[in-house]
């Protein structure tokens, strides 16, 4: 599990993230929702050591992975699917995959999981030779999860997967999150889509201006009336 | 029409690659040294080399997205250890004129020569010269990939526009170094070097860069290249895909930087004397161009434009100049008029073929197939059909 204690971080003056607590337990989802700006997509990217961390520890599985690179993150079975994500668009659909299983040498494994990467997303397996950029939307959503899914990973952190999608669309994608978490991965979910970031979590944080305001299992902070006021327009 | 497998288009791309070369050393035989045929044969040479550059260039601007422009400044380092170390020592007095025979007393070429031409006589030597020959040319890679590993250290933290500008003000570090002085004992200052041994066949250029160039392909295709692609298209993405962004950006800038060196070898051969004056920021313009005009991230369409800009700049259009072209003969055809000419050329590739003559597409059997069947045809497939086409040679490629 992943356990984030006292983490804070500054991009120049402005201090971002301010003291953040956070536990991923083995075998959840969980959910960190907040309006723009609250600092979720930063507190991902410092746990990818993608942005420098001023303060606070990172343990995962009781390994300090506070002060490492962000391909020994990788290595250790953490990987973030980017906001807005930032596919390699004039790479093949294959392509992409195969960048995602760059730190893995097992051939066979690559093989497996490409496979099982083409049954959650059916779609991806009809448009293999094609390049990303041309996906729709949806189409690349689905082409960054599953390319994050080819480092076989044991956390999995999604970065607002439903921006910018149609309705149905971010319903398959909310539906394949669940899939991927009945195949022994965690997902840690970032949303503005409050309200179906809840429905699926098993426990979810709320964020800030750079701190944790709230914790709670999903479906009661889906009936909190300050959530409901705040993030699901109720 | 019969579709091609594999295996039939291997043997079908060898066979062609024979008779090729085949023709080139047959012709290169029959041609007599005063014909006006000639001409092809180096525009053969030099474009090889031009193409070797280009496709080099073409590995660090096109597949990993790094504006360098820094080709001529390392095709400058390969050039000068090339010329320095083949120079035969009897020669040596008369080329440093100005600093004593300088330095170097040796000449790899010729001692490797004459200690195999005692063992085996003419053939010792025309063989010990050649081992010499590739052996420097490696060392001039090897030596020009050492400077780029050490400038790449600074330079490759700095983005787009302004590594341009880094890496252009490199190179002219570099050919200042090579003018001064104090390093006329060894680069005979901004003297020429000259009297070094070179090829004696068209076919060492295009053989010795066409292994190059092959070597690179297989790099692209490999998972490095998959990771220069992943970088030039999104450095972030790449980066939480675990793909080491220094460790890649290095090693295309080293690798090319290598071939660039090995280039400036050939190019010192073609040219049979070397000074440094020529190896400005025009030439890597020059080179630049071919990759524009080719295609940004195809290796075909470098090779391509390498020998296009080679034959108009030194064959086709050198009528202009003279006065007298295609039986047309005009006052306005003065010297330098084929320059106006030429950039009109450009103007209308690059308005007509915005992403280059190739685009970022590969040359294929099928695709050849394709190409003559729409000029015989007449008629223009749909771009959906072109695409499927070009998915489904990619997809047998593998």
């Amino acid at each position: 599990m992943l356990s984030i204690k006292g983490l804070h971080v500054y991009y120049g003056g402005i201090h971002a993230l301010r003291g953040i607590d956070l536990d991923v337990p083995d075998g959840q989802i969980i959910s960190l929702i907040g309006a723009n700006g609250a600092g979720k997509s930063t507190t991902l990217k410092s746990i990818m050591a993608m942005v420098p961390k001023t303060e606070g520890t990172v343990m995962w599985n009781d390994k300090n992975i506070t002060n490492v690179h962000t391909r020994e993150v990788v290595g250790q079975g953490i990987v973030l699917c980017p906001e807005g994500r930032r596919v390699f668009p004039d790479l093949t659909v294959e392509e992409n995959l195969r960048i995602g299983a760059y730190l893995r040498k097992d051939k066979d494994g690559i093989q497996k999981d490409k496979d099982w990467v083409y049954e959650l997303f059916p779609r991806m397996k009809e448009r293999e030779w094609q390049l990303a950029g041309t996906l729709s939307g949806g189409e690349q959503q689905m082409l960054a999860v599953g390319r994050a899914l080819m480092s076989k990973p044991k956390l999995l952190m999604l970065d607002e997967p439903s921006l910018g999608l149609a309705p149905l669309v971010i319903r398959d994608i909310f539906a394949i999150i669940k899939e991927i978490k009945a195949a022994g991965v965690n997902v840690l979910l970032i949303e503005q889509n409050a309200k179906a970031a809840l429905e699926i979590s098993d426990f979810a944080y709320v964020m800030e201006t750079g701190t944790i305001t709230m914790s709670g299992v999903g479906k009661d902070l889906l009936n909190d009336e300050r959530v409901k006021k705040a993030y699901l327009g109720e | 029409m019969t579709e091609l497998t594999k295996r039939n288009k291997s043997i079908l791309s060898v066979i062609v690659c024979a008779v090729f070369l085949a023709a080139v050393y047959i012709g290169d035989m029959l041609v007599p040294p005063t014909s006006g045929m000639r001409m092809l044969f180096t525009v053969l040479e030099k474009g090889s080399v031009y193409a070797l550059v280009a496709v080099s260039m073409n590995l660090l601007n096109g597949f990993t997205g790094l504006f360098s422009l820094g080709q001529a400044g390392f095709m400058l380092i390969g050039a000068y250890i090339y010329a320095i170390f083949s120079i035969p020592t009897a020669m040596r007095d008369s080329v440093y004129q100005y600093f004593e025979g300088g330095l170097i007393k040796f000449s790899v070429t010729e001692n490797l020569g004459n200690a195999l031409g005692t063992v085996m006589g003419d053939f010792g030597v025309m063989l010990g010269e050649h081992i010499g020959m590739i052996f420097l040319m490696l060392c001039a890679g090897i030596l020009t990939a050492g400077v780029a590993a050490l400038i790449g250290l600074p330079v490759l933290r700095l983005k787009s526009d302004y590594l341009a500008i880094a890496t252009l003000g490199f190179a002219e570090i570099l050919r200042a170094f090579f003018q001064w002085k104090a390093a006329g004992p060894i680069t005979n200052s901004s003297n020429l070097l000259r009297s070094y041994t070179t090829y004696e066949t068209p076919l060492f250029p295009v053989i010795a860069a066409g292994l190059c160039i092959a070597f690179i392909v297989l790099l692209i295709n490999s998972s490095y290249g998959r990771a220069f692609k992943a970088i030039r298209d999104d450095e972030i993405a790449a980066e939480a895909m675990g793909v080491n962004l220094f460790k890649h950006k290095q090693m295309s800038f080293i690798i090319s930087s290598f071939f660039a060196g090995l280039g400036g070898a050939l190019l010192a051969m073609f040219q049979s004397s070397v000074a440094s004056t020529p190896f400005t920021s025009n030439m890597t313009y020059e080179i630049l161009l071919i990759v524009v005009i080719g295609g940004i991230g195809s290796v075909t369409g470098s090779i391509i434009g390498a020998y296009l800009f080679v034959a108009c700049s030194e064959w086709w259009l050198r009528g202009l100049d003279s006065g007298a072209f295609l039986g047309i003969s005009a006052g306005f055809m003065r010297p330098g008029f084929r320059k106006v000419v030429f950039a009109v050329i450009i103007m209308c590739i690059v308005l007509f073929y915005s992403r280059g003559i190739m685009g970022n597409k590969e040359f294929s059997w099928e695709g050849l197939v394709g190409f003559f069947k729409r000029i015989f045809s007449g008629k223009k497939k749909t771009s959906e059909k072109n695409h499927k086409t070009n998915t489904d040679k990619e997809k047998e490629a593998r």
